[in-house]
C-alpha cells in the first residue's frame, strides 16, 4: 500500500485556496467599483433619471353612472374629457411663448399672462377644461413645461330639452345639481380611489405600480320615465302653450296600476348640456315644486265624500238657480243658471253652486278630511328635489265661505304631481299607490281611501264629463272610453283677491274607463284671455298625450265605437297546450 | 444541534425561494390586471362615445321627422287600429 506525498497534497491545497480567493477578490473589486462609478462618478445621468420618473399617489375619479329611461335608452352619460391645468411656478420661469398654447387653448390673448400673474404663488390652475381628448393631447404635444393635463367626465343628457327638468345637471366637478341628479347623487357619483403610479416629468403615468384603495364607479339608474311618451308629452305641452300664448304648463302622465311616473314635462324649460344662459326660472320642475289650486278638478272627491257618507246618491237633486249663491258674505257663480240639477249632473256641468251646497250638508272637518286622504298637503315622495307639499289648511273655526270655497277647490293648493295621484286614486278603484320617478318592477300596495262603489259612481259620472253634455268634450279618444275633469281657475293677485285677467287651465282623467292603465294631468299657466277654459285649452293636450300612450302601449280600446277588434280564442296548436 | 439548525437553514432557503417566485408571480399578475383593466378603460370609453351616438342618432324628434317628412308615413288614429286580442280557451 502506498502513502501520497504529504508535501504535494499541501501544494495542491494551496493553489486551489488562493485561486478561489483570489476569485472572489477580483469580483469583489468588480462590485464595488461599479458601485463607485454609479454613486459617484456617473451620478448625475442618473440623478437625471430618477426626477424623469416620480413615484405618486394619483386619485382615480370614478365614472359617474348612467341614467336610464325605462326601455333602457340613454338619459344621462358621462364620457371622458381632458382638463389642461399648469403649474404657474414651473410655467412662468420656462420663459415660453405662451401664443401657441393660448390658441391651443382657443382663450383670448393675454388671458393666460394675467392668470398667471395673479395665480404667481400657487401651484394649480385650471387652463381650460373639458376638452375632447384629441384637443387636449395637441395641447400636450406642444410640450410646454408645466402644463399638465387630467382625466375628468363630461355629462352628455342626449334627451336635451325633452327631459331637462326631471334630470336635471350635474357642475363642472360631477355633483348633482338639479332633479334626479342631485336626488340620487350618492347613488350615481361612486367613491374615488387612489393608486401608487410612476410619472415622467409631464406627469403622464407610466406605469400602475399599487393599487392603494380601489374605485367604486357609479351606479346606473333606471327611471320609470318612458322617452318616447316624455318627448311626445313635451311636443304637445309645447304646441298648446304656444298656440294660446300662455306663460307656462306641465303635464304628467302616471302608469294607473304601478304609480310610475311616465312623463314628466313642464315649460318653461331648458336644455340640460346647455344652460349658459338660462336663468332661475327655467330650472323649475313645476310639476313638483309650484303649487295651483286645483279648483274645478277637485269636486269628485268632495262629491265621494257626499255619496260615501250615504246621505247622497247620484240621483239627489240640489237647486243651483238663480245662478248665484251667498254664503257668509261671498258670492259664488256658475256659469248660467243651470236650474235643478241631480248631484251627478252638478259635476257632469261643474257646477259651483251645486258642490258647494252639498258641501254644505258635511262638516268642514270631513271635507279636510277627505282631501288629507287623497294626499293634498303632503309631498308624494317622489324623491324630486324642491317637492312642495302643497297647502290644505286645518282650522279651528271654518267659516262658512271658507267652507264652500274649499269644495270647489278654492282656498286649497296643490302640485300638479299631487292632482295626478289624486286622479290615480279613482283610476285604482280607491287605493292610493305611492307615486315614484324609479322603475317598478310589480305593482306597489297602496291604501284604500274610497270605497269601490263610489270610486265606481263617480267615474260614471266623470266619462260623461268627457262627452257632448259635459265640459271636456275636446278631451274624447277615439275608440276608447275617458274620464276626466276640467278645472278654470283665476289666479291670485299679489294684492290679494282673485283676478280676472289671469287663468289656470287644468284637466285631469284617466283612459281607458273599463281598466284604466294611464293618469294624464295638464296644466296650462296664464293662457291667452281669447280662450282659457280647462275644457278649451287642457283638454286637447290630454287627449293627445292619451292617445299616444294608449297606441304605443297597446293598450285595446274598450269603447261603443270600437269595433276594429278581432278576438281569437287561444289554439291548443299554436299554444302547445 | 448541528442537525436542526442545517433543517432550519433549509426551511429558510425554501421560503425564501418561495417568496421570490410569489414576488415574481404577483408582479406578473399585476401587469396582466393593468393591461385589462387598461383595455376595460378604453373599451368602456368607446363604449360610453358608442352609446352618446347611438341615443344622438335615436333621438325621438329625428326619427319622427325622418318618418314623417322623408318618408311621407303618419301615424294611425285609433280608430285606424286592429287590436289583435287572444282570449282564453273556455
Amino acid at each position: 500500500m502506498r502513502f501520497p506525498n504529504i508535501k504535494s497534497v499541501k501544494f495542491g491545497y494551496y493553489v486551489r485556496h488562493w485561486t478561489v480567493l483570489g476569485l472572489l477578490l477580483i469580483g469583489m473589486i468588480l462590485l464595488l467599483g461599479r458601485a463607485l462609478q454609479l454613486q459617484v462618478l456617473d451620478n448625475s445621468r442618473l440623478q437625471a433619471e430618477g426626477r424623469a420618473r416620480q413615484v405618486r399617489i394619483v386619485a382615480v375619479k370614478p365614472v359617474r353612472g348612467r341614467i336610464l329611461d325605462r326601455r333602457g335608452e340613454v338619459l344621462a352619460i358621462s364620457t371622458p374629457v381632458d382638463s389642461i391645468w399648469a403649474d404657474p411656478q414651473i410655467l412662468s420661469s420656462s420663459n415660453t411663448d405662451l401664443k401657441a398654447l393660448t390658441e391651443a387653448l382657443e382663450l383670448s390673448s393675454g388671458q393666460i399672462e394675467s392668470q398667471l400673474h395673479r395665480y404667481a404663488d400657487k401651484k394649480f390652475i385650471w387652463l381650460r377644461r373639458h376638452l375632447p381628448p384629441a384637443t387636449a393631447r395637441l395641447v400636450l404635444d406642444l410640450n410646454i413645461p408645466g402644463v399638465f393635463t387630467l382625466r375628468e367626465y363630461h355629462r352628455y343628457y342626449p334627451a336635451g330639452l325633452n327631459a331637462g327638468h326631471v334630470l336635471g345637471f350635474t357642475d363642472i366637478d360631477d355633483h348633482g345639481q338639479e332633479g334626479v341628479e342631485r336626488a340620487f347623487d350618492r347613488h350615481l357619483s361612486g367613491v374615488e380611489g387612489k393608486k401608487r403610479v410612476l410619472q415622467d416629468a409631464r406627469r403622464t403615468v407610466i406605469e400602475d405600480i399599487d393599487r392603494i384603495k380601489p374605485v367604486y364607479h357609479g351606479r346606473d339608474l333606471v327611471l320609470s320615465i318612458d322617452l318616447r311618451l316624455q318627448t311626445a308629452a313635451r311636443r304637445y305641452l309645447a304646441e298648446a302653450v304656444q298656440a294660446h300664448g300662455a306663460a307656462g304648463g306641465s303635464a304628467l302622465l302616471l302608469d294607473a296600476r304601478t304609480a310610475e311616473v311616465l312623463a314628466m314635462v313642464n315649460l318653461p324649460d331648458f336644455n340640460p348640456n346647455d344652460r349658459s344662459e338660462i336663468t332661475g326660472g327655467h330650472f323649475r320642475n313645476r310639476a313638483v315644486t309650484d303649487i295651483y289650486e286645483p279648483g274645478s278638478t277637485v269636486k269628485p272627491f268632495t262629491l265621494s265624500l257626499a255619496l260615501s257618507t250615504g246621505s247622497f246618491t247620484p240621483d239627489s237633486l240640489v237647486e243651483t238657480s238663480p245662478g248665484f249663491y251667498r254664503i257668509g258674505g261671498w258670492t259664488i257663480h256658475d256659469i248660467k243658471d243651470y236650474g235643478s240639477l241631480t248631484l251627478s249632473r252638478v259635476l257632469i256641468k261643474s257646477s259651483n253652486i251645486g258642490t258647494a251646497k252639498i258641501a254644505m250638508e258635511m262638516a268642514p272637518e270631513e271635507l279636510y278630511q277627505t282631501f288629507r286622504d287623497i294626499g293634498f298637503g303632503q309631498i308624494t315622495g317622489v324623491e324630486l328635489p324642491g317637492e312642495q307639499a302643497g297647502i290644505l289648511p286645518n282650522r279651528q273655526r271654518w267659516r262658512a265661505s271658507e267652507h264652500a270655497t274649499m269644495a270647489y277647490g278654492y282656498g286649497v293648493a296643490v302640485t300638479p304631481l299631487q292632482l295626478a295621484r289624486a286622479y290615480g286614486i279613482l283610476a285604482a278603484d280607491g287605493v292610493m299607490l305611492p307615486v315614484t320617478i324609479r322603475k317598478r318592477e310589480q305593482a306597489p300596495s297602496g291604501r284604500r281611501v274610497i270605497p269601490s262603489d263610489v270610486v265606481t259612481e263617480i267615474n260614471a259620472m266623470l266619462e260623461k264629463v268627457v262627452s257632448p253634455e259635459g265640459t271636456a268634450q275636446r278631451a274624447t279618444v277615439p275608440a276608447y272610453r275617458v274620464a276626466g275633469k276640467t278645472g278654470t281657475v283665476r289666479k291670485l293677485s299679489a294684492e290679494g283677491g282673485y283676478r280676472d285677467d289671469s287663468y289656470q287651465a287644468l284637466f285631469a282623467g284617466f283612459a281607458p274607463v273599463s281598466d284604466p292603465r294611464f293618469v294624464v294631468v295638464v296644466v296650462i299657466d296664464e293662457p291667452g284671455l281669447d280662450q282659457y277654459y280647462g275644457g278649451e285649452v287642457a283638454a286637447p293636450v290630454f287627449a293627445k298625450i292619451m292617445t299616444d300612450a294608449l297606441r304605443l302601449r297597446g293598450i285595446p280600446g274598450d269603447g261603443d265605437n270600437n269595433t276594429n277588434q278581432i278576438v281569437f280564442s287561444k289554439l291548443e296548436a299554436d299554444l302547445g297546450a | 444541534m448541528i442537525k436542526s439548525s442545517l433543517f432550519l437553514s433549509l426551511i429558510i432557503f425554501v421560503s425564501a425561494m418561495a417568496v421570490v417566485f410569489v414576488r415574481s408571480d404577483n408582479r406578473q399578475s399585476f401587469l396582466a390586471l393593468q393591461a385589462a383593466t387598461s383595455e376595460r378603460d378604453s373599451l368602456s370609453e368607446e363604449w360610453g362615445r358608442l352609446q352618446l351616438e347611438h341615443a344622438t342618432w335615436s333621438l325621438h324628434d329625428l326619427v319622427e321627422n325622418e318618418a314623417r317628412f322623408k318618408l311621407m308615413m303618419i301615424a294611425p288614429g285609433p280608430e285606424e287600429i286592429v287590436v289583435l286580442r287572444l282570449e282564453p280557451r273556455q
